[in-house]
């Protein structure tokens, strides 16, 4: 059963359709990658989804029911890239009132933030202010006023810039246990081999139009460009024939493309008949990052303004 | 609602507990009072100090006797058998302060009586022996004229006009001095809640948008809440504020004499107020506690409350929708508030205008339209304006707050949530006037 499930959703601004009829689903517990340039209209998407913007045109569901931003507010949790905590407020203060303005009773609040601030080891911090935070810590802090409230939808957008490796992880192993305990994620990130090792489904979206949609397994296999990596106990000179042209080498192996009507067995077979030792044969996949600038290389940069006649 | 009740809890909260906020709310008092008993202490210190002058009198305008003007305390000497050159260099010696010279002079035209004095003489000081000059020269004058001078004095009048209103309450004493205190204070104040408080709602929003935290809020609170929460926990700060302040004010005035037990003893004492109570002229205690009395001090308290709240809401929501525009920097700021702060300046000047002429055109339209009415109206109330135009007045701040509130939470909306961009006025009116 899905989650989330975003219908024709339009919005229109004066200068840019920002959102240009974008649909899709997200199963529960899943992590999901929203990817997509500058500009692409993921922020927008993102604020109708969390009920900041209402659409223009389209329906949003959460949970099998209609989007009702003044109550399912308390059902996600959004960590914006633009992000910041009130500088001259108390830690703990601040981490209780976000969790009160998502719906928890100061008790409940209280609790839940102390339960985190073990978890995180930040029980020293609570009287101290933000201003006193470095960017990391204070990232880390933005991270649990985030899922405190046990939202089932999460939306992290760029969730680890400013973040060292081992804050990073910890982070990382976070989001998977909140999957796991059934939260549904959403991911939003420039970072494609953060997306590659994190997600299970992406999306892409450029211009305001979804491009791209689907596991990342398949969006690989769907890339594929019949690329091999061949490693062979002698490198022969290779003549040109009809199977594969090579595209790289170095001292051990080939990197090989296979032509069209021919399969990886007709690669090693070649080889088996020249006699040379095949140590190991993989298929190259394309990278998401590859894929990434293949489908939004050539649109320019930044959006262009357009007109808009709705 | 219980959302926007939790924001205007932190909004008040924050900014209570803060140390900058009991600073200031102990310190301007003092600093208030401070001045005023200053001022008190400078103007007994100076009334009281008596000098002795020295003089000689060529001319004989004084006969050997001096006449003093009321509220001269300076001590006169006769000095015999020195000239003005003889006696320049020796006054400073016999303890003098000053020698005043009166030359041989023609009575209808006295010129070239001199004082010298080792430093410039107080305007105040130089004004009181002037007096008892000019009081001598008349007494001669008169003389000549074969007029007597007691007579004459009997003769001259010093006339206090009292005004009386005659409304249905029946007939009160109106002091236009006090009235006129009251509005300008009145008004003063108003213009100040305006500026202080409204700047504070502005540099709060900054504050959200500055430092990223708008995006996070909204997504659990919607923008208006967030603004109605802002707008009213800092009006309850203000109103927090002034409460502790007229309270301080009122326990420091209480101790004032108590620090300063000579002063209001003196005060009494001094001669040229004992003599103006003999004259018939009431003591100016008296004039300003009946002044007070005469006016509607009642409705003057419900006016203030009512135009501190409504000018506040109508300027503070202005400030909000001027602070999500700014995206960085204090100059841009200081830029977009122009506009806002013209309406409140043009409102003190009518103001000022209203309270010498309080029935003008020009004040009856100030104190209607919402954006100058909180403070021309309190610049008029005490005159007692018709009721209708009190009336009408009120109704038309609660619709411009009801209006700009819509106006610029529309402006709020978009704005904290637009970040890297300059935001120019034409743009806000644009986000203003859209649908939706």
């Amino acid at each position: 059963m899905s989650l989330l499930e975003v219908r024709n959703l339009k919005k229109y601004f004066a200068t840019q359709k920002a959102v240009d009829d974008i649909s899709f689903s997200l199963d529960k517990g899943s992590i999901f990658g929203l990817l997509g340039p500058n500009g692409a209209g993921k922020t927008t998407l993102i604020r109708m989804i969390t009920g900041i913007f209402y659409p223009d045109e389209g329906n949003i569901l959460l949970d099998g029911k209609k989007f009702d931003a003044e109550n399912d507010v308390a059902l996600i949790g959004y960590m914006p890239e633009e992000r910041g905590l009130y500088k001259k407020m108390k830690i703990g203060e601040q981490a209780v009132y976000l969790a009160q303005l998502k719906g928890l009773s100061r008790h409940a609040a209280i609790e839940r933030v102390k339960q985190w601030f073990i978890k995180f080891e930040m029980q020293s911090w609570w009287n101290k202010k933000v201003e006193d935070l470095s960017k990391g810590m204070g990232q880390k802090l933005q991270f649990v006023t985030t899922v405190l409230h046990e939202p089932k939808l999460i939306i992290l957008d760029e969730p680890f810039s400013g973040l060292d490796p081992v804050n990073s992880n910890l982070i990382k192993e976070e989001i998977y246990d909140l999957a796991k305990k059934g939260s549904t994620i959403i991911f939003s990130t420039h970072r494609m081999e953060q997306v590659e090792e994190i997600c299970d489904h992406i999306i892409l979206v450029n211009k305001g139009q979804k491009i791209l949609d689907g596991s990342v397994g398949n969006v690989k296999q769907q890339f594929k460009e019949n690329i091999f990596s061949i490693a062979l106990d002698r490198i022969p000179g290779i003549p040109v024939q009809q199977i594969f042209d090579v595209i790289g080498k170095n001292d051990s192996s080939l990197i090989l493309r296979i032509n069209n009507g021919f399969r990886s067995n007709d690669v090693l077979q070649y080889f088996i008949g020249q006699n040379i030792n095949v140590v190991s044969f993989n298929e190259m996949l394309p990278s998401l990052s590859d894929i990434f600038i293949k489908l939004v290389e050539g649109t320019p940069l930044a959006r262009q303004f357009q007109s808009v006649k709705a | 609602m219980k959302k926007t009740w939790l924001v205007i809890q932190r909004e008040y909260l924050t900014r209570v507990k803060r140390r900058s906020f009991l600073i200031t709310t102990l310190i301007v008092p003092i600093i208030i009072i401070g001045f005023y008993a200053a001022i008190i202490a400078i103007s007994i210190s100076g009334s009281t100090s008596s000098q002795k002058i020295a003089l000689i009198d060529d001319g004989h305008l004084f006969n050997g006797q001096v006449d003093k003007a009321k509220d001269d305390l300076s001590q006169y000497a006769f000095i015999q058998g020195e000239t003005e050159d003889s006696f320049k260099s020796k006054y400073k010696t016999l303890g003098y302060s000053a020698f005043l010279y009166v030359p041989k002079i023609n009575i209808d035209a006295p010129y070239g009586i001199r004082i010298h004095s080792q430093s410039a003489l107080s305007l105040s000081d130089k004004g009181k022996i002037e007096s008892t000059v000019n009081r001598a020269i008349e007494d001669k004058r008169l003389a000549s004229a074969q007029i007597d001078p007691a007579k004459y004095k009997a003769i001259n009048a010093d006339v206090s006009i009292e005004n009386t209103i005659d409304s249905e309450n029946g007939e009160k004493k109106a002091v236009a001095g006090v009235a006129y205190a009251v509005s300008f204070g009145g008004g003063i104040l108003i213009y100040m809640i305006l500026l202080i408080y409204g700047m504070m709602v502005m540099r709060g929003v900054m504050e959200e948008k500055v430092n990223r935290i708008a995006e996070v809020i909204v997504s659990s609170v919607k923008p208006f809440q967030l603004m109605l929460g802002k707008i009213i926990g800092i009006g309850a700060v203000g109103l927090t504020q002034f409460s502790i302040w007229i309270v301080l004010m009122i326990l420091l005035q209480a101790l004032v004499p108590l620090l300063f037990p000579g002063m209001f003893h003196q005060v009494t004492a001094n001669p040229a107020v004992a003599q103006a109570g003999q004259t018939g002229q009431p003591n100016m205690m008296i004039v300003v506690a009946e002044g007070l009395k005469s006016l509607p001090i009642g409705l003057i308290l419900f006016c203030f409350v009512f135009y501190f709240l409504g000018g506040y809401l109508i300027y503070a929501s202005m400030f909000a929708a001027i602070g999500s525009a700014v995206s960085e920097d204090q100059q841009e700021a200081q830029q977009l508030t122009f506009p806002i702060m013209m309406p409140i300046i043009l409102a003190f000047v009518i103001m000022t205008k209203a309270v010498n002429d309080p029935n003008s055109g020009l004040a009856i339209f100030g104190s209607l339209f919402p954006l100058t009415s909180p403070i021309v109206m309190m610049g008029r109330i005490a005159y007692s304006p018709p009721a209708w135009q009190i009336i009408l007045s009120m109704a038309f701040l609660i619709l411009g707050f009801l209006f700009f509130t819509w106006l610029t939470a529309k402006i709020y909306r978009t704005g904290i949530l637009m970040y890297g961009k300059k935001i120019t006025w034409k743009e806000m009116i644009k986000w203003a006037f859209r649908k939706g």
